[in-house]
């Protein structure tokens, strides 16, 4: 049976990942995520989960350990943000190429310098082309699903591959919000046991991570883009696996009030819920504004976003991470990748917002939707735009 | 013209495990001693072990799709985390024995490196990995300098040693840093064994990565690797400069178990310095001025850890 | 033994990249790199072993007869195995010859 519990985001994650029956988690302490770990650790001192929680001295060795741990054919975690990320970068493309099903959240936070503790996407959007599935999420509630998720997507027998779950560093990950916790019963009866398929076994050894001379090169990189375009389906018929156990829906992209809009604003992340807010009060003055929330970010979802754009004119793209002297905001240079095939597409100005924990308040996007609404009038795109940039 | 002679060696092959864990067919250098050091450690720990592998010459010379010289599992993952790997690998594997999702039984959790991947960049993951008591062996195969990029040099490339990136020239004797001592590192992280040893020395070599497999807890192992190739020297030497590292006391064979030290093969009348440098292009430039200071330095700590012996470090 | 094939389509390549064959090595005959080769004088051979021990490719082993011999697919010729023996019972002997 679920329990409504009033909950931390991170430690309602934490929880899920003692439901899942973790094998080894292993991690290293860095603001936002810190949370998450101290439950982990405390669940595995308290016997609540029968697990290794293996202390590292980096970010680096937390990947390590888990790609060791995961090559072993334990369940593996691990959770980290920011520097962290950075640091793990490296060792972010070897799961994947050794199809280890790790899973980790990333309390999304900005990137030094100046160092900021705070809430951004920058670290995350650094991490684009690693080849692991990717997801965001806006609550606690999405947090806890997405989490049991993510081990029965990753350990797919047609996908094997490494999960992150994005949450909002902060601004969700500190958040106590009302959550349905589900039970352990719950959890097994959706998530089977960790099945590898193949570990470091002694009686059947294996040689992982040989040299890739060039004539295997090519093919193997194409194997890891075939393996992550293609988990697309084992994605969408285990969101329906999850609606089917615990009742809420998932899709790849989400929209809110989208259908009859005449200008739609696309975010990602816990900004989602401010972004219903400001649609809904937009609405209420009778101008129709409508929401997409790009949930699934790898393998993207051109053409669940293509359906959800439909033929709007305008469509606005948040991002919060800046690709300097380049094309400003890396969501919106996807999305536009996503569009340019299509025969006709929309207008797309780009706004960068709430870095480094700048608030985004509901005026920011009033402002921003006032800006999708100007650009649709005079048909034409405006340059992108830093919200709340003093000028 | 064997210049020295060690009769331990000799006789007592068929004491040596026959069955080969690092098969012919490796693509290493003539006379590569790594990959003999390799092949003799693998073919004492048997079956039951997993190896993790940094990047690095054994690395590339053993894993060359579709190519393994292993027989036992081998993974490797990048270049300054085979200790954290190998942790994990331990992690995962004790756990899944614990909840009785694999046979209990008794699985030698290995990895190794070269001496760049342990003692420069690998050195925080190792530390890291041995801190926490991991039950597991770590093995520095040291051949003093990051041969497989092309001889450059790394800490532990002696003083004196011309390499790509410490080349002698009229202003430079070469490396003029002193070799940074990993064992002695290791063993200020209490942990229950650290042993130098070398190929040369098989016996002694058997003897130790025995002791590090049967020890509960981490056991650190640095391996003497000859390297001909970036030593310059003949291939045909890669035994015997392994045997005058030993009696010149340029790399003393001891252990430190439990914290006590013991020196395993005693030198009391350390042979003179050039009869191990005479034989390596990369000492040939160094005047007898420059080998004196090493031989003295060579000595001096040669004699402190003669003093060191016995005690509790 | 089943060797994976060197240039494998995408879909021919097994998970992860990973080597099923434990010592797929052995096809790579490395013999092909000397230009000398050991020669044994049994005569004089006392069958210690101890060119067992030391050579790095592992490719000396003891003969039905009781002496050792170097598998020459692997055999490099580095001379170590000369160099050890006590009993100077082996020479390398060039290829050409």
């Amino acid at each position: 049976m679920e329990r409504r519990i009033g909950m931390e985001a991170s430690i309602a994650m934490a929880e899920a990942v003692g439901l899942c029956d973790a094998d080894v988690v292993s991690a290293y302490p860095i603001t936002p995520q810190t949370h998450i770990v101290e439950h982990l650790s405390e669940l595995v001192a308290n016997g609540e989960l029968d697990a290794n929680f293996v202390p590292v001295e980096s970010e680096h060795s937390a990947m390590s350990v888990c790609c060791g741990s995961s090559a072993a054919g334990a369940r593996t975690y691990t959770a980290t943000s920011s520097q962290g990320l950075a640091l793990m970068h490296e060792i972010l493309f070897i799961a994947p190429a050794l199809r280890l099903p790790i899973v980790m959240a990333v309390a999304n936070r900005s990137l030094s310098g100046p160092i900021s503790i705070w809430n951004d996407h920058s670290d995350i959007m650094a991490e684009r082309d690693i080849g692991w599935i990717q997801v965001f999420v806006e609550n606690a509630q999405e947090a806890i699903d997405l989490t049991i998720w993510s081990f029965r997507i990753a350990e797919d027998k047609r996908v094997s591959l490494p999960t992150i779950v994005n949450f909002d560093g902060f601004i969700l990950s500190h958040m106590i919000e009302p959550v349905l916790m589900p039970d352990r019963e719950q959890v097994q009866d959706f998530l089977p046991p960790f099945e590898p398929l193949q570990r470091l076994d002694i009686d059947n050894p294996v040689s992982m991570g040989p040299v890739g001379i060039p004539d295997v090169y090519t093919e193997a990189k194409y194997v890891q883009h075939k393996l992550l375009t293609d988990a697309y389906g084992p994605i969408v018929e285990t969101f329906g696996e999850l609606e089917k156990h615990f009742g809420r829906k998932y899709r790849p992209v989400e929209t809110y009030r989208a259908d009859d809009a005449d200008v739609l604003l696309l975010t990602m992340g816990a900004l989602g819920e401010t972004a219903m807010t400001a649609v809904d009060e937009r609405r209420k003055r009778g101008q129709k504004v409508g929401l997409i929330k790009l949930r699934l970010f790898r393998p993207f979802p051109y053409k669940d976003l293509l359906n959800a754009i439909g033929d709007k004119p305008v469509l606005g793209v948040m991002d919060r991470a800046v690709s300097f002297g380049g094309p400003v905001g890396p969501v919106a240079s996807e999305v536009k990748a996503a569009l340019f095939s299509a025969r006709k597409h929309p207008l797309v100005p780009e706004f960068i917002v709430g870095l480094g924990g700048r608030d985004t308040s509901i005026a920011d996007f009033h402002s921003i939707f006032d800006d999708l609404f100007e650009a649709a009038e005079r048909d034409t795109t405006p340059d992108p735009r830093f919200v709340g940039l003093r000028e | 013209m064997a210049t020295t002679f060690s009769p331990i060696s000799v006789f007592a092959a068929r004491l040596m495990p026959k069955e080969q864990r690092f098969v012919s067919g490796h693509r290493a250098c003539q006379g590569c001693a790594e990959a003999l050091a390799v092949r003799m450690v693998h073919s004492i720990l048997g079956r039951n072990t997993i190896v993790a592998s940094a990047t690095g010459c054994m690395e590339i010379i053993s894993s060359s799709y579709p190519d393994t010289a292993w027989t036992v599992p081998w993974i490797h993952v990048a270049f300054e985390n085979a200790a954290a790997v190998a942790s994990g690998v331990e992690a995962g594997l004790s756990i899944l024995m614990k909840k009785g999702k694999i046979p209990q039984r008794k699985i030698q959790v290995v990895g190794m490196g070269g001496d760049g991947g342990t003692a420069d960049i690998g050195l925080q993951s190792l530390s890291g990995a041995m801190e926490r008591g991991h039950d597991m062996i770590y093995i520095c195969y040291d051949n003093e300098a990051y041969m497989n990029t092309g001889i450059q040099r790394s800490s532990s490339t002696p003083y004196g040693a011309s390499t790509t990136t410490s080349p002698a020239g009229s202003l430079s004797i070469g490396q003029h840093t002193w070799k940074k001592n990993i064992p002695m590192i290791m063993a200020g992280h209490k942990i229950p064994y650290v042993a130098t040893a070398s190929p040369s020395y098989p016996f002694d070599l058997a003897q130790k990565v025995k002791k590090a497999a049967k020890v509960k807890g981490p056991a650190y192992l640095h391996i003497y690797a000859c390297c001909p190739t970036g030593w310059r020297m003949k291939p045909d030497m890669a035994v015997q400069i392994g045997r005058l590292a030993v009696e010149t006391g340029v790399f003393p064979l001891y252990e430190i178990e439990q914290g006590v030290l013991r020196i395993t093969h005693k030198t009391p009348e350390l042979r003179p310095l050039k009869e191990y440098t005479k034989h390596q292009g990369r000492f040939r430039h160094l005047d007898d001025a420059t080998l004196e200071e090493i031989e003295r330095r060579v000595l001096d700590e040669y004699r402190k850890l003669e003093r060191r012996e016995g005690l509790a470090l | 033994m089943k060797y994976q094939n060197p240039k494998p389509k995408w879909s021919e390549l097994e998970t992860g990249t990973a080597i099923l064959t434990p010592g797929s090595a052995r096809a790579t005959h490395t013999g092909e790199w000397r230009s000398s080769r050991p020669v044994w004088n049994d005569e004089h051979c006392v069958q210690c072993g101890v060119c067992v021990i030391f050579c790095p490719e592992g490719c000396i082993a003891f003969q039905a007869d009781g002496y050792p011999k170097a598998d020459l697919d692997y055999c490099k010729g580095c001379g170590i195995c000369v160099q050890e023996c006590p009993t100077t019972s082996i020479a390398m002997q060039d290829e050409e010859e």
